[in-house]
């Protein structure tokens, strides 16, 4: 209701991106307020985490236009994307496996001193954040490829945390959690909310759009099907948008 | 019953104390091999095999592999290879040793002896292997193909372009300054080994104080006060014994005498020399020391570690892979370079077999010294550590009196049975990479 006055955190208008004749994403139109948390939903190869990753700069929209606070933007690549203070949690978690987690949470962002890395400092920030994270991470000198899938979520995490994002892209970040697990993430998610962050939740689990996201985005086939409030719909209007691409006819 | 008790009890004791001094256990056994093999020569020659003389021959020997197997740890932890390396290593060859023969004396008219000449041939010899290795890493990084076909056909292409430069002929070194990269002929002499030893010394315990004095001001767990002690006490004796011994090793009599008449002085009765450090040695320590830093410390290092673990990943986190990749290539090609300018010294001529079947040697040393074919692991310290392993083997053998054949057969069967145990160990730990 506020939101149609305030300017969007980000829009993405008219995007379309092909990959070899394959429409992935096909003249869709999204947005984000701060302090919101945006639901991406859709079956595998809806165009989903396409979209999100033309936003995060993994891949360059064919065509469309991207505005950050109400200005255009150009995002060619993910430097750029963390220019804007967009942080992206891929679903593959995009860690480094030889390298511990300090290296990978300041990865392309190292502190240095005099020219070199300062390993000390960014182990001794690591700490810091996770103690906040995930108080029960030890392993702070061993490659990630030695930590449980929840850890491995949390250095993720603590990565797109850390730089003051503004932006969070979230791919499916509880798909490989346990029930604990799942609910610090969800808890973090009201957390960030509340620090004033925009959100976009890639996420396949009903429940959890229905409890963590304020809307939700349907994609079919690189279309979108249509965005609405979730506290005004019910599940299976989702499901139904999600499956046969349809609108329910209440919502607007 | 009670013996398995007791070992086990020695084991858990016996990791403590790797533990405790954060020795690296892979780093542990190849010191382990490395001393075997000596031992195990020094006593088949009856002592020969450890004379400084023999140390020093290996040590010089080693030193053009070694540093290719340097720069080859960042390509294979990259996830790339390198088979191109012995091509180059000729080709940058022979760039210098035309240059030096003939192109600078006779199209510029520098005269013999002149120092620009050792200067420009250096630099020429250098641009070339950045080059090669430049365009390499271009074909590799920003045109996708795989560095497998390109360096295959880089190691035809450039064995030949050295045929033709050279027409094929053996090319002597005929400009004096250059002979000093190859061993005896570059030497710095017993005191001067001396004094940049105990200088290497005093480096390496400042090191080792900083580091722990950098961890200790973010607060954490420091290894015990002597603990620390006796790693650096093992780290001078290693580099006093060393260079102690190359000083031991006398400049023949003969050469001498030829060195004073060339001075037109008289040698006076009495006199000797000893050898001490090569500058070939002094530049592959330069090389191994900066190499590991850049490893360790620098973006580019991380950034290399990290492209190796997972391209995605690095790409992901903002880090050009592509301009990356041409990086590493360059430097390897530069390193090339360096390995000619010493390997065509010590030969003191280039000729066109110069470098043959390098690579394989080269690939064998970064492996020999732990880095995983796979990416993203390896160490500067292990592929000079595996250089000289082969390097020793083949010398010692050499020295026993086993044929030239048998002596590549165990080469070829060390590599084999290195990679194998360095599985078998991984499983037992239940490490993944």
């Amino acid at each position: 209701m506020s939101n149609t006055a305030r300017t969007p955190l980000v829009e993405m208008r008219d995007i379309s991106i092909a990959f070899g004749g394959v429409k992935a994403v096909d003249h869709v139109s999204i947005d984000l307020y701060p302090g919101e948390v945006v639901g991406l939903l859709g079956h595998n190869g809806a165009g989903k985490s396409t979209l999100i990753k033309i936003l995060a700069g993994a891949y360059q929209a064919d065509h469309g236009e991207i505005l950050i606070n109400g200005e255009k933007v150009e995002i060619r690549n993910p430097r750029d994307a963390r220019a804007q203070n967009i942080e992206t949690i891929y679903q593959t978690l995009a860690l480094a496996d030889n390298l511990d987690a300090a290296s990978n949470l300041f990865l392309g962002r190292e502190i240095m001193a005099n020219g070199l890395m300062n390993d000390a400092k960014m182990e001794a920030e690591t700490r810091k954040i996770m103690g906040r994270l995930n108080p029960n991470f030890r392993k702070f000198n061993v490659p990630v490829s030695a930590l449980s899938g929840g850890q491995r979520q949390s250095v993720a995490i603590a990565r797109a945390v850390y730089f003051n994002a503004r932006i969070l892209i979230m791919d499916e970040p509880t798909a490989a959690l346990g029930p604990h697990e799942t609910q610090m993430v969800a808890e973090l998610i009201q957390e960030l909310k509340a620090q004033g962050l925009g959100i976009f939740l890639i996420e396949h689990d009903i429940h959890n759009v229905m409890k963590l996201c304020d809307r939700a985005c349907v994609m079919k086939n690189g279309q979108l099907v249509g965005t609405v409030k979730v506290d005004e719909v019910t599940d299976d209007d989702i499901l139904g948008m999600i499956i046969m691409g349809k609108k329910p006819a209440k919502a607007a | 019953m009670t013996d398995t008790g007791q070992a086990a009890t020695a084991h858990a004791q016996k990791r403590g104390i790797i533990d405790t001094l954060e020795l690296d256990v892979r780093l542990l056994g190849m010191l382990v091999a490395f001393a075997a093999i000596a031992l195990v020569f020094t006593i088949w020659t009856g002592g020969t095999f450890v004379s400084p003389r023999n140390v020093f021959n290996i040590s010089v020997q080693a030193v053009p592999v070694a540093i290719m197997a340097c720069g080859m740890v960042f390509v294979i932890v990259a996830r790339q290879i390198d088979l191109s390396v012995g091509s180059m290593l000729a080709m940058c060859s022979a760039v210098m040793a035309m240059s030096q023969a003939t192109w600078l004396p006779q199209a510029m008219g520098l005269e013999y002896g002149n120092p620009y000449i050792l200067v420009i041939t250096i630099l020429l010899g250098f641009a070339v292997g950045t080059g090669m290795g430049a365009i390499t890493g271009w074909l590799v990084g920003y045109q996708r193909i795989p560095s497998f076909i390109v360096t295959l056909g880089g190691l035809f292409v450039w064995r030949n372009v050295n045929w033709y430069t050279t027409n094929g002929q053996s090319v002597s070194l005929t400009d004096p300054h250059l002979l000093m990269f190859g061993g005896t002929e570059g030497v710095l002499g017993a005191p001067v080994s001396m004094v940049l030893g105990v200088v290497a010394s005093v480096a390496a315990v400042l090191g080792l104080m900083s580091a722990r004095r950098n961890k200790q001001s973010h607060g954490f767990v420091v290894k015990p006060a002597w603990a620390e002690g006796v790693m650096m006490a093992m780290v001078v004796a290693a580099i006093m014994l060393f260079v102690t011994w190359l000083s031991r090793y006398p400049v023949p009599e003969a050469k001498l005498k030829r060195l004073f008449e060339a001075r037109g002085e008289v040698m006076p009765d009495g006199y000797s020399a000893m050898h001490g450090l090569p500058i070939s040695v002094i530049i592959l320590i330069v090389v191994a020391v900066a190499m590991t830093i850049t490893a360790r410390k620098t973006r580019l290092g991380r950034y290399i570690f990290a492209m190796g673990g997972n391209p995605d990943a690095a790409e992901l986190s903002g880090i050009n892979t592509r301009a990356l990749t041409v990086k590493i290539f360059a430097l390897m090609g530069f390193l090339c370079g360096l390995a000619a300018l010493i390997a065509q010294a010590r030969l003191q001529s280039h000729g066109n077999d110069i470098g043959m079947l390098e690579e394989l040697r080269v690939i064998a040393a970064a492996v020999i010294g732990g880095t995983a074919l796979a990416g993203g692991v390896g160490t500067i310290y292990g592929a000079v550590l595996g250089a000289l392993i082969m390097q020793s083997l083949q010398s010692g053998m050499a020295m026993v009196g086993v044929d030239t054949p048998f002596q590549n057969v165990v080469v070829g069967l060390v590599l084999v049975i290195a990679v194998w145990v360095d599985i078998i160990y991984r499983k037992r730990m239940g490490l993944t990479k």
